[in-house]
Parts: C-alpha cells; structure tokens; sequence
C-alpha cells in the first residue's frame, strides 16, 4: 500500500520536473547544443588541429566524451539546484510537505528530473558531435550507461544540497561558478592528465570529476587515464556520501522547516 | 471521535521566541471550529504544526487517532491545508497544480485528472484549467487553494485566512461551498481575521492569545456572555434639521455621532423597548437601527484585554 503511494508520488515529482525543463526548452535544451557547438568548432576544429593526437586518438574524438559528460554535470546540477531553490523561495515545496512524501521520494523525484534532462542533453551533444567527428564508436555501452546515470545522480544530489542551503538565487550559483566549473576543466575533459607534470597528475586525481570523464571516454573510445573499476567505485561512493547527506538534511527539514 | 486532539503543545523557535506556550486544544469530528486571535497569536504555529510544516518543542497532536509522531503518513493523509500564502508554482496550470497534489497523496493519475473536474468545477474554475496560475485574479488563487487541498479528499480541512483580500460577494460564495462541505462530512478549522465569518460559519472557537488559549467554547455559549451591545440609531430630521439637538434618554449611557445619528449603549437587562419608548414620546422617528460593531469582535478585543492584564501589570 505505502509503496504504491510512494511510487505514485514518485512518477507525480518526476512528470512535474520533467515538464519544468520541457516547458523552458529554451533555457534548458538549446544553450547546451550551442555551448557544445562552439566547443566543437574551437577547440576541436580550429586548435585541434594544431594539436593532432592525445591519447592515441585525434583530438577532436578525445574531447567528444569529455565535452558531453561536461554538459551532463552542469544540466543535472543546475536542474535539480534552480528547481529545487524555486520550489523553496515560492514556498511550494510545501505542497510536498504537507503530503505523506518521504524524504527518498522527494530526492527520487528530482533525481529522476535531473536525470532525463542530463541524459537529453546528452543526446542532443552527441547528435551535435556527430557533425564533426566522421566515425563514432562506442568501446563499451554498458560503461558507457551506467556512467552516464551516476554521474547525472551524483550532480542532481549535489544540486539538491546546493538548494536546500541556499538562502538567495546567489547561494546557487556559487557552487557552480566556484567549483563544479574548475573541477570540470581541470577533470580531463581536454587534456589527459598523462602531460601534466609530476606532482600534479596526483593532485589531478583528488578531482572527482576526473573519474567521471575518464570511465566515460572508456565507454566511449576505450582509453582512461585511470582505472574504470577505480573510476566507478569512486562515483558509487561520492553519490553514497551524497544521498545519506541529502536524505539526513530532507528528513530534518533543514531550510524548509521551521 | 476526536478529528483533532492537541496536548500541552509547546514551540520555541531558534532565536528562543517561544510561540506556543503548552496549549491543549479537542476539535470534534464534523465540526466547523474557529481559531482565532490577534498577529503573532500563535495561530499559524498551530496550524504549521499540525500539518507537519513546523517543528514541535513539546507535545502530542493527534489528528482522527493518528499520532504526529508515530504515524505521520497516515496522519498527513486525513488532513486538507489551505494556507495563508499563495504557495503554488505560479508556472503551473491550474489542473497541473490540483492533480500533482493529488499524485503527491498517491491517488493516480487518472482518478486525480476525474476529480479535478469535478472540485475545479464546484469552485468555478473549470474554465481555467489550462492557465497558468498566476494568470488567475487573487479570489481564483484562494479558490484554487481550496480545490487543491480536497483533491485527495481529506477528513479534515484546515483553512488559514481563507478569505482574506477576497470581495464581499466571493467571499460569501466561498462560506457556501464551506458550509456544504461541512455537512458532507468534512471537519473544518478556519483561522479568520473576519469575526463575522467566524461568527456565521463556526460552531465552537478558540481565541489564542500570546502562545495561550484563552477561550475555548461554542459560539452561542460565547456570544452568550455578552452583556452590553452599543446600537446606532438613524433618527428622521426635524424642522431645525438637528433631530439629536434636544434630545434625551434616561437610564442609557449615549452619544451624538452627528445631528441625526446617536449610539446607545443597552445593557441586556434593559432591552430595546425603553430606547423607542423615550424616542416616541420626544416624537422623533427611527429610520434605521444596527449593532455598531460585530458582537464576537467587541468579546474578541475584551477576551485579549483581559488575557493580557496581569502581564501588562507585571511588566
């Protein structure tokens, strides 16, 4: 009885997510195949030429994963983040409040709404990519997949903590700006980390972002600057961390009750 | 049984403003019950609390048997909330907002999509299904709220300010559909700062005051221990067009409000017909008579008065 309720509440939080960024297609599907589109044309066109190789593919194949797993971490975050924020500064989240939701539900729902907007833009990023990259050959599907959803759950669940802490429209764009934005330039997305030199390619490795990028281009062209099993074992643990942290700060009510 | 029972309740929040100072409060099933009192009375609190927007200090709530603690889902589920504030995505369409709330209390898609025809319907909204709520005039967002706390059909419905900001005429078309919910079945708790709304629709009332009931009885009983009432007579002009110039009324305390309006304080002792009887013997025609002020207004200010003497005495 209480899980059907609960899947019913679920599929309601997730269809109403859904149709926000569907509704703003506009703000939210369209800037990504743009960005991406320049992306493409500048550092893959123009100067990857100059370039030539890196890590034994041309430069313009090495990015395509890379600039499509950026775009998955930005859109899941500021998804869940901005929806979250306004559900919270309008004062409907209260309507979830009121409702017999359990917190799981509520991250579930906006999870799930981060989700399919990471993984639509996803597709509209590889679509764009394959104006510019002649063969596309996917090494691994199911590394592939299964990085690509843990990914967009680990930013959709930091968008969610983002949200519940943030007092103004500011506090949720600081993290991005601050630190999702260098973590993703310095995570390999146009460089591998194998030409930094020496002591920075063991800093380079306490960047998350860096694990995510390479278990994708594995899944993408079969090359990683680290270990995927390492990779994914990371990713599981970060969105471990993550879903106790946000799970704990719904049922507390921290932000949203009084 | 007991749509809602409240003991010893206490909040403080962070910061030690302290909002509720251990109040026990019983709502019998089927009943239309007022809570009132002034801003900042501990109203809002209350009602945050029982529908699990607020965090309680102390105390047991329990709403048709189900304890605030211990089962909550079932608790939440008996329970319709029409808040003070608009709090629905202004983005949304008015069917989105109902049938989301709905999904929310886990009633399917499809039931939910059936009854939102039917309560946007009711509160005349039907036609606006497809616009976006904040498209909608303030007394449609108030009606909206309404049509979204009863698409899961709850036991209890509890209505924070419902009709504040709403015209006289929505106003009353809204006590209507209140009072026929109400004989439906549906437990109704309606804070108001209009005492006439409470005094027409409610049966019992409890006054709040500073995080403390203070009153907590049935309408009639309430408007019972009233003992005076001021009335405003509209006398006829005379020759001198200054009707109240050289007029007199043994045994009453009165004023002259203008030259052809007086008020008359009448203690319920004394009655009415001693009033007219003077006013005829003076000649003078009364051409209309009402009460001043609403009678549960002039108990609600001297409910708070007294509540706060021996504070204002300490202080």
């Amino acid at each position: 009885m209480q899980s059907s309720i609960s899947y019913i509440a679920l599929k309601t939080i997730w269809i109403k997510e859904c149709t926000r960024f569907l509704r703003i297609w506009v703000q939210t599907l369209v800037p990504p195949a743009i960005t991406m589109t320049l992306y493409f044309v500048i550092f893959g066109s123009i100067v990857g030429e100059r370039i030539g190789e890196m890590g034994g593919r041309p430069y313009m194949e090495f990015i395509v994963p890379g600039l499509i797993m950026m775009s998955v971490i930005t859109n899941s975050y500021s998804n869940v983040a901005s929806s979250f924020f306004s559900a919270k500064f309008q004062r409907n989240i209260e309507e979830m409040l009121v409702a017999p939701v359990s917190p799981a539900v509520i991250i579930g729902g906006y999870v799930g709404g981060g989700l399919a907007r990471a993984l639509i833009v996803a597709i509209i990023v590889t679509c764009v990519s394959f104006l510019f990259v002649e063969n596309v050959n996917i090494h691994n599907l199911l590394i592939l997949v299964i990085t690509v959803i843990l990914t967009s759950t680990l930013f959709s669940l930091g968008g969610l903590i983002n949200a519940v802490h943030a007092k103004t429209f500011d506090d949720i764009s600081i993290v991005p700006t601050f630190v999702l934005t260098p973590l993703t330039y310095l995570g390999g997305v146009f460089f591998s980390i194998q030409l930094l030199p020496g002591i920075w390619q063991t800093i380079a490795q306490a960047n998350p972002v860096l694990y995510m990028v390479n278990a994708f281009r594995y899944g993408f062209l079969g090359v990683s600057d680290v270990n995927v099993g390492v990779a994914l074992a990371v990713i599981i643990g970060f969105n471990l961390v993550l879903f106790i942290t946000a799970y704990t700060l719904l049922k507390r009510g921290a932000g949203i009750r009084s | 049984m007991k749509a809602l029972s409240i003991r010893g309740l206490k909040k403080t929040y962070k910061g030690g403003q302290i909002a509720l100072k251990g109040i026990d409060l019983d709502v019998e099933e089927g009943d239309f019950f007022a809570l009132l009192g002034p801003n900042g009375a501990g109203k809002s609190t209350t009602i945050g609390i029982i529908s699990s927007l607020v965090n309680k200090t102390e105390g047991q709530v329990t709403v048709f048997g189900f304890d605030l603690d211990t089962q909550l889902s079932d608790l939440k589920r008996q329970i319709g909330l029409v808040p003070q504030e608009f709090n629905f995505n202004q983005f949304e369409t008015v069917q989105q907002i109902v049938v989301n709330q709905a999904g929310y209390y886990g009633v399917p898609r499809e039931v939910a999509k059936e009854r939102s025809e039917k309560y946007l319907k009711q509160l005349s909204l039907w036609d606006k299904r497809n616009s976006p709520a904040r498209m909608l005039s303030g007394g449609m967002k108030r009606r909206l709220m309404i049509a979204r706390a009863l698409l899961h059909e709850p036991k209890l419905l509890i209505l924070d300010e419902p009709t504040a900001g709403v015209d006289i005429e929505l106003r009353r078309s809204m006590w209507d559909y209140l009072e026929d919910i109400n004989k439906q079945g549906i437990t109704i708790i309606l804070t108001t700062h209009y005492l006439e709304e409470a005094e027409t629709l409610c049966r019992n009332i409890a006054i709040i005051d500073q995080g403390t009931i203070i009153e907590n009885t049935s309408i009639k009983r309430l408007l019972a221990t009233l003992n005076m009432e001021t009335f405003v007579f509209d006398l006829a002009p005379n020759d001198n067009d200054e009707t109240t110039q050289a007029l007199t009324l043994e045994g009453f305390t009165w004023r002259i409000v203008d030259g052809h309006t007086i008020e008359v304080d009448v203690e319920k002792s004394q009655g009415l017909n001693r009033v007219f009887e003077q006013l005829s013997q003076q000649k003078i025609t009364v051409l209309s008579m009402r009460n001043k002020a609403n009678r549960l207004e002039e108990l609600f200010v001297n409910l708070v008065e007294k509540g706060r003497q021996p504070a204002a005495a300490g202080a």
